[in-house]
């Protein structure tokens, strides 16, 4: 990796302390070259309010998603969406981002379908920056374009279609959706629009497991003892199991590949970015209601 | 396209938007944003009075009040870490500012979709900003007729 990683004692005990920076780390390598932090929100208008000096906007709606069909930018279009931000194949990139970085830990597993090396998460991002009294900035910074490789995307190693989750079943999934949207009672999430699934419940022995336990109160993510008694205790998984997470379009579940890939040191986890919004109105699929993981 | 039947305010914030390029309309959704007014004193210690707008994608609160001649209010109040709440909540302040309760009933509900924010925003956000007309419109229905029913429910 072309910057050092972040030696914080805090994130020792991780499998890959290296997808990780802390407050402090990227204070101090702020404007460093080869270094660049790109801030992604669920608000689209949040970066322009502040941010932190020198970071660019990358907007998962407007710029990670294809706009025709469902389905994010190919090869071409991420190559020029992170040339255009100043980002080459061998820069390091650093994501942040509001909801406890939850869009930030979505953009940072696209950049990983495109194979992008050195990529990590501020942990804490806008809670812990501000608790630290550090400043933002409305200057929006005009990087000078690079070039950057056209990667074809993997789709295999960290993502699953339908077909995929239909062919694991039997092994773990993690659902890491809200509690009434697992049992059924609702189809979307608490305080967001209707997204348009048909059909309420889970994915047959899918454990719940929402999303946020992994966040710790001041923003950053939870140690890696409290993070293995959710994940191995309650949820029961083992080292070593291929997991699928999904939640409602793939972007909490991000979040959570993010915990169980990095933090945890998983190997084979993937996320389903069809989510609930897909087996939810897919036909003939299998799907259970109630508070129970069922069976299949 | 429904321009005729729009009051002249929300016709002016729509061919102000639709005027813009796509970068520019992100900015001027910004400055409606920076103007969403604050609550007036006697919901600011109120919270319960207002109603929990669940669609939006923060905490929002609206209220409504239909005053004696039938001229509806809307306060509505969204955090600052929510500036594009805030930006659709302020749109709709200043565009039904003023209207009488017929008048606000009969904009149209996909108004939001129709300011040429779509392709900036995103569909999937602009919904939020539906559901809160919806709320609104549904409000000014329930207050209106408490006032030409009084006692109702």
């Amino acid at each position: 990796m072309p910057i050092e990683t972040d030696p914080s004692t805090a994130f020792a005990a991780f499998a890959h302390p290296e997808r990780l920076v802390s407050s402090s780390w990227l204070a101090d390598h702020l404007g460093q070259p080869g270094l660049v932090v790109v801030e992604s929100d669920e608000d689209v208008l949040l970066y322009e309010t502040g941010h932190i000096e020198g970071a660019v906007k990358i907007d998962w709606h407007t710029d990670l998603n294809d706009p025709v069909t469902r389905d994010y930018l190919d090869g071409a279009g991420f190559a020029k969406l992170v040339g255009s931000k100043g980002i080459a194949r061998d820069t390091t990139v650093v994501i942040y981002g509001d909801k406890n970085n939850w869009w930030a830990a979505y953009a940072l597993w696209v950049f990983t379908l495109f194979g992008h090396e050195d990529v990590r998460l501020l942990d804490g991002a806008h809670p812990k920056w501000e608790a630290e009294g550090r400043p933002y900035t409305t200057e929006v910074p005009t990087p000078t374009a690079v070039d950057y490789p056209v990667v074809e995307r993997d789709d295999v190693t960290y993502r699953a279609f339908k077909e995929q989750v239909l062919e694991h079943l039997g092994k773990p999934l993690i659902d890491v959706r809200s509690p009434e949207e697992y049992s059924g009672e609702r189809t979307h999430m608490p305080a967001y629009p209707e997204e348009g699934a048909l059909r309420g419940g889970h994915i047959p022995t899918a454990k719940s497991v929402p999303w946020a336990r992994a966040v710790a109160e001041d923003g950053s993510f939870k140690s890696r003892p409290e993070l293995e008694a959710i994940y191995l205790g309650e949820a029961g998984l083992k080292p070593g199991d291929d997991v699928i997470a999904y939640c409602r379009i793939g972007e909490r579940s991000s979040h959570t590949w993010f915990a169980l890939t990095y933090l945890l040191g998983f190997e084979g986890v993937r996320n389903y970015d069809g989510s609930w919004t897909e087996w939810g109105s897919a036909v003939r699929v299998p799907i259970v209601k109630g508070t129970e993981p069922g069976t299949l | 396209m429904t321009d005729t039947a729009l009051p002249a305010a929300l016709a002016e914030i729509q061919e102000e938007f639709l005027a813009l390029e796509q970068r520019d309309r992100l900015q001027l959704l910004l400055e409606f944003s920076h103007e969403l007014p604050a609550l007036p004193e006697r919901y600011a210690d109120h919270p319960d009075l207002l109603e929990r707008v669940v669609e939006c994608q923060s905490p929002v609160f609206l209220f409504v009040e239909v005053d004696d001649d039938r001229i509806v209010h809307v306060f509505v109040t969204a955090p600052k870490e929510a500036p594009t709440t805030r930006g659709f909540a302020s749109i709709l302040v200043q565009g039904l500012a003023g209207l009488t309760v017929d008048e606000v009933l009969a904009v149209p509900q996909d108004y939001p979709l129709e300011i040429g924010l779509t392709e900036a925003v995103s569909p999937l956000r602009i919904r939020g900003m539906m559901a809160l007309l919806g709320r609104i419109q549904r409000q000014v229905v329930e207050k209106s007729t408490e006032v030409s029913q009084p006692g109702g429910s």
